[in-house]
Order: structure tokens, then C-alpha cells, then sequence
């Protein structure tokens, strides 16, 4: 097996998603988003390679990550989990989920785990107000938590962390 | 009265690809016209009549034109869209076939929130479906002059996306500010091209209207207000869930169907919305009463409404994309002035001066995200001033 940088592979694989869009400016949230799903961040560097092959300034680049909530450069872990915190999760106890989250991962929320493998964050309306509290964990949605489920979610993550499970793709539950 | 907490019944009962076949049978005005004459109205929020901006997409020139499909349901309590995407995604694209015949666009968009990624797949199985079927493709229908496929684009988390004007600037990859209008997107829309945004339910209830035509779709709702709705219900019931009725049903009835007789009060629209207490419950969900997208949101006997005030707040300072004073520092001032009533500490003045700050708000603000976001403020300060005041 040859071994190719891991730069030269992402630059293969965004090269791609901008031919599809006749390498337009238009290619560039879903060039973002692979990065970010393969990746966790978006690092300085995929920016500028991404500017490079759009032919746009890297502070265009720059601007729009730091726009959207999904999107990040500093590194995160390679589990996101993001807890709705708007009113009907709210009002279903959502405190208690979070407070478990946090005993269970020894962090508060905005941090990430020392291993790399757990990010905490809140997020606004995940659309499931009907069966809250609601989280994401990257893209799979988990409806009606209690503090009991946190540990059973975690489990799942920690179970499939690794290299197949970096590569596996996320398939959501509904 | 149709009702049930699973979603809609009205669309689990559509025959497939009626609509559309009905469609392509007629010229692009008589689709135009039908949609016109059903009085249908945009069920995002807005309430726009979806034949006006039809005509328009229709009438402006342009090398190509777009449907775009807003798929960023990000409106808290909202989450009828999600529900009709994943059991009728089908009927949505064919509503996005009929709008493409209709205005002549040749390019569809399905521009679909980042939290609902999980729905992406099962939504390109659909399309594929569809292009196997040729109902997407070229010469759909054995038109020759109708070329016409759907693409799926993905948010990434930002609540005013949802937006018509941020979601074009999100698609052609900038940071998702809203545009100045005029010019309408009908016009001058994505890459510049005509293009007519619709909401997910309005594009549902456009293919139901053309199998069944107009007359069946005006049979129920008010003379404003055509047609059914959907509901998404949260918050202090016993049977919270996705629910149909036909608009003009009053606040008091929905919430007896879905078990919430007790309310002390109800959001209506979401945090952009308005809150409503016990004694205004005969009110009419219809454009021309009590406007909505469909989020309700129940707040029991115990709720303490500054926190749900605060809560929609904090929301809006998170949401707020910046771009204009009123919205960005707005918001901000609100929420420390609920802030400043839990603690008992807001004299009538200054929630005087603040009320000055939302009409500023309302007038000033660029676009429907700040217009919008002092509702649930003021309706709380006026609707329930003795809860509010004497802390």
C-alpha cells in the first residue's frame, strides 16, 4: 500500500466536491461540511486549500466558517454532542441531561474530553420538541433522554471510536 | 375534524404522483391559475400567496430559473417539515416538479437544515427513486421542453437560514446574511436567477391541490385562510405530536384535542411568535387572526413566563446574524431586561423605553428574524402584567 499525506488526500477528496460545481463558489458549504465530518474541524490549512480551488481569499473562507454553529476550526472531538437547550427540551428537564453529561465526561459544556473523543456543546431547536429533551451526537439524533440514557449513548460513541468508526458513516435512527 | 398526533392525514392519503400527472396535463398559466384559485398560502409563516410568487418567477426572464425547497425548519417548536420529509418526501417533490413547470425552471434545491442530516439519505433514495421513474430528468413526462432535477443542499446550523434571501446567500456559499429588498428573490434569487423559495408543507399541499383541484382544497378552512394546516404541538400536554386541522380552528379546541385544557398559556409561532394567555384561547389559528407557521407551544398552569421569555431571548442573541444595530444590540437589551424583571429590579420607565427599543426593532430591523423577535417579549410584558410586574 502507498502512503499518501493525509493533506494530499484531502485535497483529492475536495477537489472532487468542487468539480461538481464547476469549481464555483457555490461548492463551498458542502466542501466545508466533508471537511468537517471527516475531520472535526477545519483546519487553517484546509481553508486555504479550499480557497485556492475556489479561487476566493481565505478570509472569504474564514468568514463563512465562523458563521455557521456546525462548522469550526479549533479542533474538537470526533464526537459532537449537542444538547437542544430552546424551551420545550427545556421545559422537559433538559438540566438534569446536561448535568449528567457533565458528570459522566468529566467536562463542562464548551469543553472537549482530554482523549479527543467527546465535545459538549448546547445547540438551539433540534426540531424534536414533541420528544424531548432532544441531542445530537454528530448526526444521529437521540430523542427523550433521561440522565439514565446519557451513560448508554456515551457507550455507543466509545464503542465505535477508532479508525473504522472514523470512516463509518453516521446513519441517523429515524 | 381530522386529527392525530402522527402527522398528516390528508397526505398519507395522496395517491401518487396524481398531482403532478394532472399538471403536466394542462399549460403552465392553468397550473398557475389553479394554485391561484385555491388561495394557497405559504405554511412556512409568512403566509404569502403561493400563486403571486409563481406569477412573478414566471414573468421575470432569466437563462434559467430555480425552486428552491426551504428544508430549514429552525423555528423553535417547529417540526411538522421533518415529519412530512421523512413520510411524504415523495409528495414534495413533486410539488417542486409542478412549481418547475409552472415557472419554467430547469434546477431544483432541497436546501435541508444541518440538524436534520440524518434525513439526507433517505431523501437521495427518494429522488433516485424518481429519476428511475422519470419523473425527474429530462423530458419529464414526455415533455420535451421540461428538463428538470433536484439536488439536496445542507445548512449548517443557523437558525436564520431559514430566511428566504440567507438561505440563497447560504447556497451560494456565504455567510447566511439576509439580503436588502427589493430585488425579490422571484427576480434576482440564486446566482442572480429567478427562483421562488417555498416551504416544505407548501410544496406538499401545491401537489395535493393539483389532484384534487382547488374547490376540494377550499372546502376546508376559512375564507382567508384556505385549506388545512399542520400543527407541530409541544410543551404542557398529554399528547404532544404533528397534528392537521383545518384553519380557523380555535386555540381552545386544538388544545383540548391534544390534551392541554388546563394551558395557562400558549406561544403561537414559535420564539418569533406571540404568547397568549387563557382568556384570548377563542382566538382563530388563520392568517387572518392568529398567524403561524405552526409551532404551539403549551405552557402549564406552573410555568414562570420570564423564563420562557429569557429562554426565547437567548435564542435570538445566538441567532441574531449581526449584520444590522437593531437586531444584534436589540435582542440583547431585551434579554437583560427580562433578566432585569426576575430580579425585581425593572422600574415601569425603563420597560417604557424598551417598548420604544422593540418598535424600533420591529421598523428598523433588516429582516423578519429581528421584525420579529420582540413578539414574544411585548406579548408577555402585556399579557400577563401581574405575573410579570411586583417581583
Amino acid at each position: 500500500m502507498m502512503l499518501i499525506p493525509e493533506n494530499e488526500v484531502l485535497k483529492q477528496e475536495l477537489k472532487g466536491v468542487a468539480e461538481r460545481y464547476d469549481n464555483k463558489r457555490s461548492a463551498l458549504m458542502p466542501m466545508l461540511q466533508m471537511v468537517q465530518s471527516r475531520h472535526s474541524r477545519i483546519s487553517e490549512f484546509a481553508m486555504q486549500v479550499i480557497a485556492d480551488m475556489l479561487d476566493i481569499h481565505p478570509v472569504e473562507v474564514h468568514g463563512v466558517v465562523s458563521f455557521y454553529s456546525f462548522l469550526n476550526s479549533e479542533p474538537k472531538g470526533r464526537f459532537i454532542i449537542r444538547l437542544c437547550r430552546t424551551i420545550s427540551c427545556s421545559m422537559q428537564n433538559k438540566d438534569r441531561v446536561a448535568r449528567q453529561l457533565e458528570n459522566d465526561l468529566g467536562i463542562e459544556f464548551g469543553q472537549t474530553t482530554g482523549d479527543g473523543k467527546f465535545t459538549l456543546e448546547w445547540t438551539n431547536c433540534l426540531g424534536h420538541c414533541d420528544e424531548g429533551p432532544a441531542l445530537l451526537v454528530n448526526d444521529k439524533i437521540h430523542v427523550k433522554l433521561t440522565p439514565e440514557k446519557v451513560h448508554d449513548i456515551l457507550e455507543e460513541c466509545r464503542s465505535t471510536f477508532g479508525l473504522h468508526a472514523a470512516q463509518k458513516k453516521e446513519g441517523g435512527n429515524h | 375534524m381530522k386529527s392525530s398526533h402522527e402527522g398528516s392525514v390528508t397526505f398519507k392519503s395522496a395517491e401518487a404522483d396524481f398531482g403532478l400527472t394532472s399538471a403536466l396535463g394542462k399549460s403552465r398559466s392553468d397550473i398557475i391559475a389553479e394554485i391561484s384559485k385555491s388561495n394557497l398560502k405559504g405554511r412556512g409563516g409568512a403566509g404569502f400567496p403561493t400563486a403571486v410568487k409563481w406569477n412573478l418567477a414566471a414573468a421575470a426572464k432569466g437563462e434559467r430559473k430555480y425552486v428552491v425547497c426551504n428544508a430549514d425548519e429552525g423555528e423553535p417548536g417547529t417540526f411538522k417539515d421533518k415529519v412530512i420529509l421523512a413520510d411524504c418526501a415523495d409528495l414534495v417533490f413533486e410539488g417542486m416538479t409542478i412549481a418547475a413547470r409552472a415557472i419554467g425552471a430547469s434546477h431544483g434545491i432541497l436546501y435541508l437544515r444541518g440538524e436534520y442530516a440524518y434525513l439526507r439519505r433517505s431523501l437521495e433514495d427518494v429522488l433516485a427513486r424518481r429519476r428511475d421513474r422519470k419523473l425527474l430528468g429530462k423530458a419529464i413526462g414526455g415533455k420535451g421542453d421540461f428538463d428538470f432535477d433536484i439536488e439536496i443542499v445542507m445548512g449548517s446550523g443557523a437558525y436564520v437560514c431559514g430566511e428566504e434571501t440567507a438561505l440563497i446567500e447560504s447556497l451560494e456559499g456565504n455567510r447566511g446574511e439576509p439580503r436588502n429588498r427589493p430585488p425579490f428573490p422571484v427576480d434576482t434569487g440564486y446566482m442572480g436567477y429567478p427562483t421562488v423559495v417555498n416551504n416544505v408543507e407548501t410544496l406538499a399541499w401545491v401537489a395535493m391541490i393539483m389532484g384534487k383541484g382547488a374547490d376540494w382544497f377550499k372546502k376546508t378552512g376559512t375564507e382567508k385562510s384556505a385549506g388545512s394546516k399542520l400543527f407541530s404541538v409541544s410543551g404542557d400536554c398529554e399528547r404532544p405530536g404533528v397534528y392537521e386541522f383545518p384553519l380557523g380552528v380555535s386555540i381552545a379546541e386544538l388544545l383540548k384535542e391534544v390534551g392541554a385544557e388546563d394551558a395557562k398559556a400558549v406561544q403561537v409561532g414559535g420564539a418569533s411568535g406571540v404568547c397568549l394567555p387563557a382568556s384570548q384561547f377563542g382566538r382563530k389559528l388563520a392568517y387572518e387572526d392568529v398567524a403561524t407557521g405552526g409551532s404551539i407551544i403549551v405552557f402549564g398552569p406552573n410555568r414562570d413566563i420570564l423564563e420562557v421569555a429569557a429562554n426565547f431571548l437567548e435564542f435570538f442573541v445566538e441567532e441574531s446574524c449581526g449584520q444590522c444595530t437593531p437586531c444584534r444590540i436589540g435582542n440583547y437589551k431585551l434579554l437583560e431586561t427580562v433578566d432585569m424583571l426576575r430580579k425585581g429590579c425593572c422600574s415601569m420607565n425603563y420597560l417604557k423605553e424598551i417598548r420604544g427599543l422593540c418598535e424600533s426593532m420591529q421598523l428598523a430591523s433588516k429582516c423578519g428574524l429581528g421584525q420579529s423577535s420582540p413578539n414574544a417579549f411585548l406579548s408577555i410584558i402585556d399579557n400577563f402584567k401581574d405575573e410579570v410586574m411586583g417581583r
